[in-house]
């Protein structure tokens, strides 16, 4: 298997998640509770306030794996996720970060 | 918000208030420093009857006896640190059971917040798995949003657990009240969807072996009578979960009692015939659902209940219909076709005669089973009953007649030694005019045993059964039957004096070891008001059964 293969595979194994939230301090805490208690690997984290600053958006680069969808509905039901959307692994979120962790 | 004249509370007495506009007349709980500002504004109150716990725990489960006994949120409250985890358990078994409660807590004032002070203790933390949701409250104004919030998310849609921890210094805050919030009330939940509703309908109709399996979720809603009408209109064998039982009267020709580790052989034996598995309000749980790649392998599954999240967790539906079960089986009753099923109604009504639940004893009351006959033989469908954890429980979710909805509390998910006790006090003084009966064991009793002086104090009119077998007896049964009979940690080699340990604590006794006619003297305690503890010895050699070993299939049971 060569290295640019290596990559892809990696690249289908993986989701972004996008989370739109209210911004106080604990929210956090609750979505990644939930990815914790099911030892499940939460492999990047981005979160910045949008807006005048009540709501947070935060970026989640997660493995894919079968537990994914239920995962999704677990953090559905957070009182504080206002929406949660789901990209592929090839969201520029984190792509663009990349540089920052060399 | 409705106008007002102008006052300048406290956040102690705003919650108060706000507790009191909400209809909480009754609350258990234990005062510590960090509550105390609203433990004083409390006893201002005309109208809330503080019920004093004694151990933070016990008033969880008061609260839980309430809201299951009733159904609507109930309070209880505890002091930082100690206080607050010492309610842990009981929040968690609310959250397990879809139990609405609000917890309340006390913290130190937010100054002190992460100095380690004295009772500190991340209740915010610490409660955040076992909660629908939890606030760690910022100020005095914010408890006018926070109190009825807490309220509609115990209530909304599944109903669970709500933790409000309110740091000393914003209880004492004194700020300008003009308007009050509305009160919290469950919100209005989406209607489901039509196409869905006929799809679940041609499946029934078309189905030849149907089986309608009920779990907690058609209480919470109160769809015991459109299950039943459903199950009758459609010839749907019934099977229940543990959180069910009550849904339809277990003596109703359609059901089947229990299902799972501990059902009859025919309920588990239908179900590992059936064509078609109606799921309503139930959670696939593995006590219900054995190995789950062996659960009901021939049927297609239609699953009905209002957490969206539970379609497709455990076992993948074929039709899943998010929404209020009342709802669903309102829309879905009328398309549904009647149905007289006879091939699929004999052939189940032939397991039922040739592997029905045996209760050997029933007949004699110095047995397990006869003492749980004995006991409903006493009472109507009135009473309540609570139970604890354990072989008794399990033996009373088998043998008790149970035939209404809310009649039955019991520890379900999480499955709470200590639970029993302090629920009955709450159902109790809830419904003040049933009796309700607690089955309990030597080891669960002694789990929350220092309640017994508030069901005196109280006067709760709870009946506790004490089944007395020495032993924890599903553990003992586990180590017999899964572990070479290496009898370890299970046994009590030293016991109280149950009768003198309830007569201390104020009492009413009856040991029906010592009655002559056990019947009759357990009729007379029945009928007593107040708290009475029953004690009867059983034999520990007795157990549960049949039974489907942990991580076993449905149809594998031992025994029975």
């Amino acid at each position: 298997m060569n290295a640019t293969s290596q990559a892809e595979n990696q690249a289908l194994a993986r989701a972004v998640l996008e989370l739109d939230v209210n911004n106080h301090a604990g929210v956090m805490s609750h979505v990644v509770g939930l990815f914790s208690r099911r030892a499940y690997n939460v492999e990047g984290i981005l979160v910045m306030p949008v807006g005048d600053g009540t709501k947070s958006r935060i970026w989640l680069l997660v493995n894919e794996d079968a537990r994914l969808e239920q995962m999704v509905k677990q953090v559905e039901k957070l009182e504080d996720v206002l929406a949660v959307r789901r990209h592929g692994a090839d969201h520029r979120v984190f792509e663009r970060l990349e540089e920052f962790f060399r | 918000m409705e106008k007002q004249t102008t006052e300048t509370l406290t956040g102690a007495q705003i919650v108060v208030r706000l507790l009191e506009r909400q209809g909480v007349r009754t609350l258990s709980g234990i005062p510590g420093g960090a509550i105390l500002p609203i433990y004083d504004a409390m006893s201002q109150s005309t109208l809330i009857h503080h019920v004093l716990a004694r151990h933070e725990q016990g008033a969880g489960f008061i609260a839980q006896g309430m809201a299951r006994a009733t159904g609507i949120p109930a309070v209880c409250m505890a002091s930082s640190g100690p206080g607050a985890t010492n309610l842990l358990t009981a929040i968690a078994d609310a959250k397990l059971d879809s139990i609405p409660l609000v917890a309340i807590t006390g913290q130190v004032a937010r100054a002190m917040i992460g100095t380690d002070a004295f009772q500190e203790v991340d209740t915010y933390g610490l409660t955040i798995p076992i909660t629908k949701h939890n606030f760690l409250v910022n100020s005095a104004e914010e408890l006018l949003e926070v109190i009825p919030r807490a309220f509609r998310l115990a209530a909304s849609g599944r109903p669970g657990p709500v933790l409000v921890d309110i740091p000393k210094d914003v209880q004492n805050q004194a700020i300008e009240v003009a308007e009050w919030p509305a009160i919290g009330v469950a919100d209005p939940i989406p209607a489901p969807a039509p196409e869905l509703i006929a799809r679940a309908a041609a499946m029934i109709n078309e189905a030849e072996r149907p089986i309608l399996y009920l779990g907690g979720g058609v209480v919470h809603s109160g769809a015991s009578g459109l299950a039943v009408a459903l199950a009758e209109k459609a010839g749907l064998p019934t099977v229940m979960t543990l959180m069910a039982l009550g849904a339809m009267p277990v003596d109703h020709a359609l059901s089947l009692g229990m299902l799972g580790m501990h059902g009859a052989r025919c309920t588990n034996l239908a179900l590992d015939e059936c064509d078609l598995l109606i799921a309503v309000g139930a959670r696939f749980d593995d006590r219900a659902t054995g190995k789950v790649a062996a659960f009901c392998p021939q049927a297609k599954i239609i699953h009905i209940d209002i957490d969206p999240s539970e379609l497709d967790k455990i076992k993948a539906a074929h039709v899943g219909i998010a929404g209020d079960v009342a709802a669903v089986l309102k829309m879905l009753s009328p398309e549904v076709e009647s149905h007289l099923r006879k091939r699929w109604l004999t052939h189940v009504n032939g397991l039922k005669a040739a592997h029905p639940l045996r209760t050997p004893g029933i007949d004699d009351a110095r047995t397990h089973y006869g003492l749980i006959r004995a006991v409903a033989d006493c009472l109507d469908d009135e009473a309540a009953i609570a139970t604890d954890v354990g072989q008794h429980q399990m033996w009373v979710a088998q043998a008790y007649p149970l035939r209404r909805p809310r009649q039955w509390l019991t520890s379900g998910g999480l499955g709470t030694m200590g639970f029993g006790l302090p629920a009955a006090i709450g159902a109790a003084l809830a419904e003040p005019e049933r009796t309700v009966v607690c089955f309990t064991g030597d080891g669960s009793i002694l789990m929350n045993i220092q309640e017994f002086a508030t069901a005196a104090e109280e006067g709760a009119n709870v009946k506790i059964v004490l089944m007395n077998n020495a032993t924890l007896g599903l553990v003992y049964q586990q180590q017999t039957m899964f572990y070479g009979e290496r009898i370890y940690a299970s046994k009590f080699k030293g016991q109280p004096d149950f009768i003198k340990v309830a007569e201390g604590f104020g009492l009413a006794t009856v040991d029906l070891d010592k009655e002559s006619d056990p019947r009759a003297a357990l009729a007379e305690a029945l009928s007593m008001r107040g708290p009475v503890l029953i004690h009867a010895s059983i034999d520990r050699q007795q157990q549960v059964l049949p039974m489907v070993a942990p991580g076993a299939a449905n149809k594998d049971m031992i025994g029975g």
